[in-house]
């Protein structure tokens, strides 16, 4: 028909392996996630109680809603707990293996510290740092690819929130610096 | 036959340089979106959405749905060139799109794959042209009972009939329910599960949240995959679009079907994932040659992406009648009515006539142009796959950083997003779905609201849901579609009781 004989190929080098060991299973996760949201339930729960959650002669109080939102959440939870305990199927499921692990922590670190960067430097700057540092560091791709790549993108977005659609960001000491 | 002034007005609205430049872009933007590994339709309304927030409602949304549009189109490139399906609801069209596609006959499969979303889209918003004014003309006689009967109705029929472990799809609403009780309580003006932090007074904002869960999360998960790819490259030719389209009036049947079973999915929350398989499946299962499924055969193209693209489309109808979103993105769609400072809902007909029908007309026009911009740029969209996600993945975090702050310039907001990145992550991998959690946030303050005004009205008396025959069976259908499993199982058990006896 057409030319469909040409191939797009990529390749990922960083790929994690197969048989990479497994970190937690996905019974452990869902019993961790089950305690915790009993722990949100058991707080809003007594909040919304102090609050008011009676009934009163024009219906309900404030905290009525979410007091039995709480209870129902609590128990929705303590059912997921005990199933999590009894199930035999997902004990032998993976919830995430070590490679696996890895890679997410890869861009979740460098995620977390442009947040940080962005309340102090200004976002800007921060995503400039965070697309220049992961392409080269994380992605391996050549320095002065990162650096065009981060600045053109962080340019771009400046133009157009700041200048074009007048949406303001956090800014920090280079945009002051430079009487922006 | 008001309707159809009313839409040629809404053309009338839209047909201006402005309007046709911000409809291309968007559908671009959806476009990339969509082929984009780890992004698709919600995220990447939730992440645009920011750019929008400037501009006036009309502009707004039609550029969103376009982005919609855009990512709907973009998920079936990917799964008949590269056998990954950009999104959930094109696993189906991989079945028999990527084989055509190592057969050399990739062209044939993307058009048409953009030629039946074309048809599906067309025919839901057709539906949605002349049933969406009469239901909202209906909803206009409903008071508070009536709203949170249908709101009742929505939660419990995600409880009802949804397919993960019900435990979970309670779970993930109640706690969308909870989130959305937090800061000030609109009716007594209390404020509530704030622990005395300022940051919580503002409460937990929708888009805040939607952003975290859907973009976040989706880079995390993303990272986890192997990367690698091989697929094909395609140009379409003018010659294979004309003569995809001749064969057309022969699969009629599976196109109707398709489009009817996308339609009815869309506007009951059974989404468009269901809506493909079942559309491949029935396919199949019609089909007099079922063995030559999956082996490259064009109608399994045709039925799951007509009925996606169906129900993609018929989930606005009750988001533009009622308010209520029947998907993720048309939640998403919701809260920025909001920030746009529309109340959505049946009065939106009637107070917003300008934005409702540029919108309408913005859906008919919007996937006209979308069927040929991507029959002309497939190649180019194909080959954004060469981009590396270590390039992508950064780019993708600022984006969703700038919208999240952007919606209420807090910087807490970020770190909330930042929170959500997570909790999306672990609920996806533990099964714990997500689009009650959107539903219940967007739903939960309104719904609230209307029961609260009702008990007000009624001086604390719960019979008022059972006040009159309209409000009664709504109600009583959300209690029954909330014990539906339980109901049915016993159904089942007392008829295999019966029928043994009658043998």
């Amino acid at each position: 028909m057409s030319n469909t004989d040409i191939e797009i190929v990529v390749e990922d080098p960083t790929a994690p392996e197969a048989d990479s060991p497994e970190m937690a299973s996905v019974r452990v996760v869902d019993v961790v996630v089950s305690l915790l949201l009993l722990a949100l339930a058991l707080t809003l729960g007594f909040d919304n109680w102090r609050t008011g959650a009676g009934w009163e002669s024009t219906g309900p109080q404030p905290g009525y809603f979410p007091f039995y939102l709480s209870i129902i959440l609590g128990g929705a939870s303590l059912y997921g707990l005990v199933a999590a305990f009894l199930s035999r199927r997902e004990a032998s499921e993976s919830f995430v293996t070590q490679a696996q692990l890895r890679r997410v922590l890869a861009v979740f670190v460098p995620t977390v510290l442009f947040c940080l960067a962005t309340q102090f430097l200004g976002l800007y700057v921060a995503s400039f740092l965070l697309i220049s540092c992961f392409m080269c560091l994380v992605g391996k791709i050549a320095w002065w690819k990162s650096l065009l790549t981060a600045f053109v993108f962080t340019a771009a977005m400046f133009v157009t929130f700041d200048i074009a659609f007048d949406v303001i960001m956090p800014k920090g000491p280079l945009e002051a610096a430079l009487g922006r | 036959m008001e309707a159809l002034g009313l839409l040629m007005h809404g053309f009338a609205v839209l047909l201006t340089w402005k309007t046709l430049l911000l409809m291309m872009t968007g559908l671009v933007l959806g476009i990339f979106v969509g082929v984009l590994p780890g992004l698709g339709g919600p995220n990447g309304v939730a992440i645009l959405l920011p750019l929008t927030f400037t501009m006036d409602p009309t502009s707004a949304i039609v550029m969103l749905s376009c982005i919609y549009w855009g990512a709907l189109f973009g998920g079936a490139i990917t799964s008949i060139l590269f056998n990954i399906p950009g999104e959930a609801w094109s696993v189906a069209t991989t079945f028999d799109g990527y084989p055509m596609a190592q057969q050399g006959r990739a062209a044939e499969a993307l058009t048409a794959a953009f030629t039946s979303s074309f048809i599906g889209s067309l025919v839901a918003v057709m539906l949605i042209t002349f049933l969406a004014p009469m239901i909202s003309s209906f909803a206009l006689r409903f008071g508070p009972p009536e709203f949170f009967a249908v709101y009742l109705l929505t939660f419990c029929s995600f409880v009802g009939l949804g397919r993960e472990a019900k435990h979970k799809t309670v779970i993930s609403m109640s706690l969308g329910l909870l989130l959305a009780g937090i800061g000030m309580d609109t009716v007594s003006g209390q404020l509530r599960m704030t622990f005395g932090s300022a940051e919580l007074l503002r409460g937990v904002n929708f888009l805040v949240a939607v952003i975290g869960l859907f973009g976040i999360s989706e880079i995390l998960l993303t990272m986890e995959e192997r990367l690698a790819l091989r697929g094909h490259a395609a140009a379409i030719s003018l010659r294979v679009v004309l003569s995809v389209w001749k064969d057309l009036p022969k699969y009629w049947v599976t196109l109707f079907r398709s489009s009817f079973i996308g339609c009815w999915l869309g506007i009951t929350p059974g989404g468009a994932i269901a809506a493909s398989f079942m559309g491949y499946n029935l396919a199949k299962r019609f089909s007099k040659d079922q063995d030559s499924f999956g082996k490259g055969r064009i109608e399994g193209v045709f039925a799951p992406e007509t009925a996606a693209h169906a129900s993609g489309t018929a989930a606005l109808l009750p988001m533009l009648a009622l308010g209520i979103p029947g998907s993720g993105t048309a939640a998403i769609l919701l809260g920025g009515l909001m920030v746009w400072g529309l109340n959505p809902g049946p009065l939106l007909f009637v107070e917003h006539k300008d934005f409702v029908w540029g919108l309408i007309a913005s859906m008919y026009l919007g996937n006209v142009v979308g069927l040929v911009l991507v029959l002309t740029t497939v190649p180019i969209f194909a080959s954004v796959l060469r981009v590396p996600f270590a390039a992508v993945a950064p780019m993708i975090v600022v984006s969703c950083a700038i919208g999240a702050y952007a919606i209420q310039n807090a910087m807490f907001d970020i770190w909330l997003m930042l929170g959500f990145g997570v909790v999306g992550y672990v609920f996806k991998k533990i099964g714990i779905p997500l689009a009650p959690f959107t539903l219940a946030l967007v739903l939960g303050n309104r719904a609230e609201d209307a029961f609260r005004l009702s008990m007000i009205g009624a001086g604390g008396d719960l019979k008022v849901f059972w006040s009159n025959g309209l409000v009664g069976s709504i109600t009583t259908l959300a209690i029954v579609l909330l014990f539906w499993p339980v109901i049915d199982k016993a159904f089942g058990s007392v008829t295999r009781m019966v029928r043994p006896a009658k043998a």
